[in-house]
């Protein structure tokens, strides 16, 4: 067969096909892909047993302690005065919604580690939280709404914070917007955002009654003191939804893992990709503060944790699970081993901000931005 | 797989413009890429190859004009079914840290995935093709930054190869990369099958700023000039003197290469063409 076509390179002598693909490489590449498929289970498998022993500790001990029987028993509808009040109304609740509420803040700093490449890029360092945080206490202060009202507020709060980073770093040149949010843009922006949040706290903190300027306190600090059945159920449907959302973005997302070059390539469009990630993320950080006020750092230590687990693949069921251990683990510490009770988010918060100098530090010191 | 029309170029570009807001870089430009066979870009900066390569990865959209690959328009074809037919190395590519000469050849292989798919026969098959081929099985479990610059860019040409693409571009591969390093990387890229027939050589586009080193690799040169296409043909068509004064403004005398027998670009300054001088170590030589 003669290929008839415009300035043809002549047949190459030189040219030999290809061998087949030998055995040695075929060996070592299925070795590689087995092992690193067995570490991700193993350290999924592994965190969801924590997690689930970390739950068992925060129900049945600390300083009212609850047999293993009694709880069976509890659950099962039998009713122990005392008892039956205390894990039904106050341990389990507070276990539940910490550990949803950190699955869904880890899987949003999963989302924003993995769509802006940048260690530090995590929904409570971005402005997410701070304006859930401003719009509850805004709420609070001006509207005198309470309750599930200011965790509506919270939730609008993230999302309008969000809305107006995007809306900052999105560049309006064709070619940036062809190239997907920059990181950098994205990140100053965030910084800029929470800035003005956290004014807008601090001012409307000024405004409020003793009594609710306790609430706005500890509403800020991040605390489950607020846990119910109810809003459970509210962070669990949203979590239901946005999840799933999450996982597919976070496995289309692993071209863009290598720039917007590549990522256009290997045939994926970039920039929807990452404004998906970010609104998801951002979304998933909003449900779990409004449910719980803003608990520091918890999106920003799962990715890194997760990193080390995973060696460096980027796994969405490790990040959120890290972020579910590292709450309901800060609530049993804050709530019972402290000589005082401290919010959960403190001790987050405590926990994060070493963690932020470091990747600081050592990010400065590798020359990335 | 894609119907292709075996008498059809590699990629034929009609009419085509490209650019950025205001301005207009590729200007109703028309090109044949042959099939098989490695078709070099050459010009001056900002003379738009590096734009008419986004144009080619559809990363930039057509202003006018039709692109076809393989004898079929591409408008109309998922960005996934695009990137199984022509894969891209990108400039000076940025890998995550930590991550390992396996893992990012990998990632050639997400646009053959299926929705959220694990991994295949196919796909092992694939990597450990490109990781032979470039020579880096050795290497597999190691990660980038301990490797060389040699060895990384070997890393990042396997992992286009595992995209099993019958059409590659690579967009100035061998910068950053020593004289021994450069030839290694381009024998390499001169021997790659066509991974829907083995039996024949992949079209393989490159962009390249040193002119000896295009005259040695390419069986087709295109001289891209003020968004244009200057001159295209083989080496010798191509690089002479009368194009090089017009695309680079460069004052250049070429001889072919006794070896191989490929053009030889030997650039003269002004002051070179005034004094005609010779250095004394050519004195020296030419002496003894």
């Amino acid at each position: 067969m003669s290929v008839v076509s415009l300035h043809a390179p002549a047949p190459d002598g030189d040219f030999h096909p290809p061998e087949p693909v030998g055995a040695e490489a075929r060996a070592v590449v299925t070795r590689l892909r087995r092992r690193a498929g067995r570490r991700v289970v193993v350290v999924v498998l592994g965190l969801a047993l924590l997690l689930l022993a970390l739950m068992a500790v925060r129900i049945l001990l600390g300083r009212y302690t609850v047999t293993v029987g009694d709880f069976v028993a509890i659950l099962g509808g039998t009713q122990i005065p005392g008892a039956s009040f205390i894990v039904l109304e106050e341990k389990l609740p507070r276990a539940v919604i910490g550990a949803l509420a950190g699955l869904g803040l880890g899987a949003a700093g999963g989302m924003f580690r993995r769509s802006l490449r940048n260690p530090l890029a995590s929904p409570d360092v971005l402005g997410m939280t701070h304006g859930a945080a401003a719009f509850a206490v805004g709420a609070l202060a001006f509207g005198q709404l309470r309750g599930i009202q200011m965790a509506a507020a919270a939730l609008l709060g993230g999302l309008a914070a969000t809305a107006v980073v995007l809306w900052f770093s999105a560049g309006t040149r064709r070619d940036t917007r062809a190239r997907g949010i920059g990181g950098d843009r994205f990140i100053v922006a965030g910084i800029a955002v929470a800035a003005l949040a956290q004014a807008v706290v601090a001012g409307a903190m000024l405004s409020l009654s003793l009594h609710d300027l306790q609430t706005a306190a500890i509403w800020t600090a991040g605390s489950l003191n607020a846990a119910s059945w109810e809003r459970i159920t509210m962070l669990g449907v949203a979590l239901l939804v946005l999840l799933p959302v999450a996982g597919w973005i976070h496995w289309a997302m692993a071209p863009v893992d290598l720039g917007a070059d590549l990522a256009h390539g290997l045939g994926t469009r970039p920039a929807p990709l990452v404004l998906g990630a970010l609104v998801t993320g951002a979304a998933l950080a909003a449900v779990a503060t409004a449910a719980t006020g803003p608990l520091a750092f918890v999106a920003l230590m799962s990715s890194p944790i997760a990193l080390g687990l995973t060696r460096g693949r980027f796994s969405l069921p490790t990040t959120a699970l890290c972020g579910a251990c590292l709450v309901v683990l800060a609530d049993f510490v804050g709530a019972e081993l402290l000589g005082v009770t401290l919010p959960t988010g403190v001790l987050t918060g405590a926990a994060g901000a070493p963690l932020m100098l470091w990747l600081l530090l050592t990010n400065s010191r590798r020359g990335n931005t | 797989m894609i119907p292709s029309d075996p008498s059809a170029p590699a990629i034929r570009l009609r009419g085509v413009s490209l650019g950025y807001d205001d301005a207009l870089v590729v200007d109703e430009l028309d090109l044949d890429v042959p099939l098989g066979g490695t078709t070099v870009l050459i010009g001056a900066n900002g003379s738009g190859k590096t734009t008419l390569l986004r144009g080619l990865t559809r990363q930039l959209p057509l202003r006018s004009g039709s692109m076809s690959v393989l004898g079929r328009d591409t408008a109309g074809w998922s960005p996934r079914e695009f990137a199984r037919t022509v894969a891209l190395l990108p400039q000076a590519p940025v890998a995550p840290e930590g991550m390992t000469v396996e893992q990012l050849v990998d990632r050639g292989r997400h646009p053959h995935r299926r929705l959220l798919g694990g991994r295949r026969a196919d796909d092992t098959e694939a990597v450990a093709g490109a990781l032979e081929r470039t020579g880096m099985v050795e290497f597999a479990e190691r990660r980038l930054s301990e490797l060389s610059g040699g060895q990384r860019q070997r890393a990042w040409l396997a992992l286009v190869l595992a995209q099993s693409a019958p059409v590659m571009l690579l967009d100035e591969p061998t910068s950053y990369l020593d004289l021994a390093h450069q030839l290694d990387l381009m024998d390499l890229v001169r021997d790659l099958p066509d991974p829907r027939d083995p039996s024949r050589r992949a079209t393989v586009v490159m962009v390249l700023h040193e002119l000896n080193l295009a005259a040695r690799v390419a069986d087709h040169v295109v001289a891209v000039h003020g968004g244009r296409v200057a001159a295209q043909g083989t080496p010798s068509q191509v690089l002479v003197p009368e194009v090089l004064a017009d695309v680079f403004g460069l004052d250049a005398d070429v001889t072919p290469d006794p070896l191989l027998g490929h053009p030889v670009v030997m650039p003269r300054s002004v002051a070179d063409r005034r004094t005609g001088r010779i250095t004394p170590l050519e004195r020296a030589a030419s002496a003894g």
